[in-house]
């Protein structure tokens, strides 16, 4: 399987990213610059954590009308894998793939720690290799990570059982304890912890690796 | 030349932290009688007097990139300028 690793201008967990693909699952991966048009030849698309135009007007809110991102919207509309980490989860969420918005945290913040989710759906291309309710460990690093939606749309996510991790304890005010959601097909993915930051015991955990996996074996799945 | 002032604000069913922290900071300068504090941002727009359709463009311009609709409104006025 072939990785991008789509890097926007303030992009800062590209190489992490990279380096999980390349080291961590050993499977195919390239940086893409935010300028490409074309994503072809690439089976699944990755946005990393940063601060995508140094955050200006709104996390993610330039970044989504950078050249790539016709193609990140292609991806997710084809049923592609999608997976928007950190700053990759507000731009999918600004980009109106995923529902809902990321603002600033309740105690306005900068959160940087290691904390324990609950994995929601074990059913997903992103989470086939987790146990339903598995807690692991992975890192935090965010000042506007609280998930907010209404409460038709938090409705509408627990029926489609779209909610995929959750916090163990209200850590930023996020509505629901969210910490990461997918659209309604399930092909795209964004949540605020760091699952690449977390793919060896040197890391301090490597529960994150199992999530790389997953859409491996997910995409093993769909091809056969 | 056609100046337009654009105000985006949270959603009131959005808690406004930035807004709740400055609050927080002029009740302990004293005024501890200010029952709100909310923050929003400030955008001005210049345009040419002859723009066809100047509503339209500018309702565009604020819904697909001043704000992000799921937590923020906004509201503008179009001013004369020499």
């Amino acid at each position: 399987m072939k990785f991008a690793v789509v890097n926007f201008p303030g992009s800062n967990c590209d190489m992490d990213l990279y380096y999980a693909i390349r080291d961590g699952i050993k499977e195919e991966v390239e940086l893409v610059d935010y300028r490409e048009t074309s994503l072809d030849g690439f089976d699944g698309v990755l946005i990393p954590g940063g601060f995508s135009y140094g955050d200006y007007l709104r996390s993610g809110a330039i970044a989504v009308h950078a050249p790539v991102v016709k193609e990140i919207v292609r991806f997710a509309n084809e049923g592609k894998i999608v997976l928007g980490i950190c700053n990759g989860f507000q731009i999918l969420t600004e980009l109106g793939l995923l529902p809902g918005a990321l603002i600033r945290n309740e105690k306005s913040r900068f959160i940087c720690e290691t904390v324990t989710l609950k994995v929601i759906n074990d059913k997903t291309a992103f989470t086939n290799c987790y146990q339903e309710n598995e807690e692991i460990r992975i890192p935090i690093a965010h000042g506007e990570g609280r998930y907010y939606c209404d409460d038709k749309t938090l409705a509408e996510l627990k029926a489609n059982d779209q909610i995929i991790f959750k916090y163990d304890r209200n850590v930023n005010g996020s509505v629901d304890q969210i910490a990461g959601v997918t659209n309604k097909q399930k092909n795209v993915l964004g949540m605020m912890p760091h699952p690449e930051r977390a793919i060896e015991d040197i890391l301090g955990s490597d529960d994150g690796l199992k999530l790389f996996q997953s859409i491996i074996n997910y995409q093993v799945r769909v091809n056969n | 030349m056609k100046l337009v002032k654009i105000y985006v604000t949270l959603k009131p069913s959005v808690l406004d932290a930035q807004g709740e922290a400055i609050k927080s900071a002029i009740n302990t300068m004293g005024y501890e009688k200010i029952s709100g504090v909310h923050m929003g941002k400030y955008f001005e727009l210049n345009f040419d007097n002859d723009y066809p359709e100047l509503e339209k463009d500018v309702d565009a311009i604020c819904d697909n990139l001043l704000t992000n609709p799921n937590i923020e409104t906004y509201r503008y006025e179009i001013m004369e300028e020499e």
